[in-house]
């Protein structure tokens, strides 16, 4: 995220938008929550699966509390194995390191994977300013990159749009007949049209769901065998990472792998789980450990375990919120009750409202397959961004509603309990209902009395 | 100071506090159905195909069938009559393969997965630029778990792995599942010592 001056992120208000078209709406929310059931019947056929996110969980917090010792590991075997490693303290650097890989080998033409960090990093407009032609070659990015629009959802980038969308926005830049809304068409169109570009790209660029200290090993699991061309087929292989991305030992793949498409698409694995240990002959491979901003969160108490995350997604496809309000609305790389927990990290004023976005009902939590206390670190981000005075004046209302609640434990509760069973029992028309944006009513019993002023007044005093 | 070192000694400031004990990985307990039924389930659901070949069948007369005029290319031994695989200089000139012929060092039963690292791919961009891949298994060569696979040497003696887990897929358009996505469109396996 760049450290230019915006405007706070007006979430309440783009939801709003995005509720008033009922088609884009009714799919959005139909989709993921579908998602979010084939996720639940993978867990059922997988009879260790608490104990797989116990594991998981402890691995990583093992991992995050000794990172500067397995950061090193990972790099010695690495180097060990040919593979050229970087270190970039910022999105500053880490663009600069990306375009002078690609300018030292005289590439101009780039093909990439799916990787939320180049999107933090806003890494495609940098490159495109200095010359470089960049392809998102993953179906979903694709569609975002000619739409000219971030990914909606970290998995599922273009959940949000419609075939009809589709099918307009390649008949507008990648040719195609603007009526055949047919979705077989519209992937073999972008398949035919995608796979030159990869076979004359000079460089190809991954991302990583998992580095492994033990062996070197960066690890990637996608579905669609681009990643695996957009990395074997140039000479010139760049991978970006975040720090928080380690895991001790190989061994310890046959947890995460276990739990990761499961959670995020409902699947038992994903088509393509790839290690990449080295360069091919005659050919490069770099690998870029990231840190923007990640040693700062590991330092604070309340947050670090959300350094956990292993991006599955899960978390948006449960939160009612997320479903009904789309990915876009939280103008923030990362969306939904993760976005909700990460993005204050790096600018609290800007995204004040987002961890407000949200019922507190605790299915963020019950899902994630790393167990990251999202609800909890939800409001510990409410309470820091009220004691602070960055209270968005859009949320002064939700705010007394929130505040008050916030305030006592057992309404707090009740809250959360009557979340659950409204997201439970609300009949379909009442939760399609347009003027139930969550703006509006966001699953909360009546407010008591009590001002969020004076909630906020007393509560300084019992300090 | 070096990025990399300021990044250590940031993370180094911000270690969490208290013991983070590494976890023993135990080892759970897997369905009783045998590995090769499981495997063909599981590949199954991840839109894979298999085949068991019958007495008297030829192999390369089965492959040859599934595309009577394409171009087939084999990376594997047992098949001399089609063009190799590691034939080609550059990874790009594979593009016109139609079937491509690999042998897998292993499956896993949970998943219906194939191992195939550098060494049985030869080229690696064969499993995704040819149309359709076929792979060959020997059906003894199958572990039960994804935890098991991970428990094997296969993966540190090789530059590259891939586990497939049946063709190229994408549902980023409405969700419809669509199989053939950038990679092959078909994968199928092919039981054979
Ligand atoms: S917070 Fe948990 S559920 Fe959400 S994306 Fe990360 S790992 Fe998945």
């Amino acid at each position: 995220m760049s450290a230019k001056i915006h405007d706070p992120v007006d979430h309440a208000g783009a939801a709003a938008k995005f509720i008033t078209d009922e088609a884009h709406l009714t799919f959005h929310d139909t989709r993921l929550w579908e998602m979010r059931q084939k996720r639940d019947g993978q867990m059922h056929g997988v009879p260790e699966w608490q104990e797989l996110r116990d594991l998981a969980s402890a691995i990583k917090e093992h991992t995050l509390s000794r990172l500067p010792e397995y950061l090193e590991q990972f790099e010695a075997q690495a180097i060990a194995h040919g593979v050229q490693v970087h270190w970039a303290r910022d999105a500053a650097e880490h663009n600069a390191i990306v375009l002078r890989l690609l300018r030292e080998n005289n590439a101009k033409t780039l093909v990439k994977s799916k990787s939320m960090l180049t999107e933090e990093c806003e890494m495609a407009p940098f490159l495109e300013r200095h010359g470089i032609t960049l392809t998102e070659t993953d179906l979903g990015e694709r569609i975002q990159q000619l739409d000219n629009e971030s990914p909606s959802h970290i998995v599922v980038p273009s959940v949000h749009k419609l075939r009809a969308d589709v099918a307009r926005v390649f008949a507008k830049t990648i040719g195609g007949d603007p009526n055949n809304t047919d979705a077989t068409y519209l992937a073999e169109h972008c398949r035919v049209t995608t796979r030159p570009l990869m076979l004359d790209a000079d460089a190809g660029m991954t991302g990583a769901n998992f580095l492994v200290a033990e062996t070197g090993a960066v690890v990637v699991c996608t579905n669609e065998g681009n990643a695996d061309l957009s990395a074997n087929l140039p000479k010139l292989h760049i991978v970006s990472a975040g720090i928080e991305k380690l895991i001790p030992r190989q061994a310890d793949l046959g947890v995460f792998v276990r739990i990761l498409s499961r959670s995020a698409l409902g699947s038992p694995i994903t088509q393509y789980t790839s290690h990449f240990r080295g360069p091919r002959d005659g050919a490069q491979m770099h690998i870029i450990l990231v840190d923007n901003g990640r040693s700062k969160r590991l330092g604070q108490a309340e947050f670090w375990t959300s350094l956990k995350c292993i991006r599955c997604g899960a978390c948006m496809n449960t939160c009612p919120v997320y479903r009904r309000s789309g990915g876009l609305s939280y103008g923030a790389v990362y969306s939904g009750p993760i976005g909700a927990i990460i993005n204050p990290a790096y600018d609290p004023a800007r995204y004040a409202a987002l961890p407000f976005a949200s019922t507190l009902n605790g299915s963020c939590t019950a899902v994630c397959p790393v167990k990251i206390n999202i609800h909890e670190q939800l409001y510990a981000w409410r309470r820091i961004i009220a004691e602070g005075g960055l209270l968005p004046a859009q949320k002064a209302l939700a705010m007394r509603v929130a505040g008050a609640v916030l305030a006592s434990p057992t309404l707090y509760r009740l809250a959360t309990a009557a979340a659950r069973m409204a997201v439970r029992r609300l009949p379909r028309a009442l939760l399609y209902n347009r003027l139930n944006g969550w703006g509006r009513d966001r699953e909360l019993p009546t407010p008591p009395k009590e001002s969020f002023a004076a909630w906020h007044a007393r509560r300084k005093k019992a300090g | 100071m070096s990025a990399r070192d300021d990044i250590l000694a940031a993370c180094r400031v911000s270690r969490p506090p208290g013991d983070h004990p590494l976890p023993e990985l135990p080892r759970f307990p897997r369905p009783a159905e045998d590995v090769l039924s499981e495997f063909q389930r599981s590949l199954a659901v991840m839109g894979g195909q298999w085949l068991r070949l019958v007495e008297g069948d030829d192999l390369a007369a089965v492959i040859r069938a599934r595309a009577p005029n394409g171009l087939i290319r084999s990376a594997v031994p047992e098949l001399p009559a089609f063009p190799r695989v590691d034939a080609v200089t550059r990874p790009q000139d594979l593009e016109n393969v139609d079937i491509a012929v690999v042998r897998a060092r292993f499956g896993v039963a949970e998943t219906g997965s194939v191992f195939l690292s550098d060494h049985e791919l030869q080229v690696n961009t064969i499993a995704y630029l040819a149309q359709h891949l076929v792979v060959l298994l020997d059906p003894e060569a199958i572990v039960p778990g994804i935890a098991d696979a991970y428990l094997r040497s296969d993966f540190s003696q090789a530059r590259y792995v891939s586990l497939m887990t049946g063709p190229s897929a994408t549902a980023d358009i409405e969700g419809v599942l669509i199989r053939g996505a950038q990679g092959v469109r078909s994968l199928t396996v092919i039981f054979t010592p």
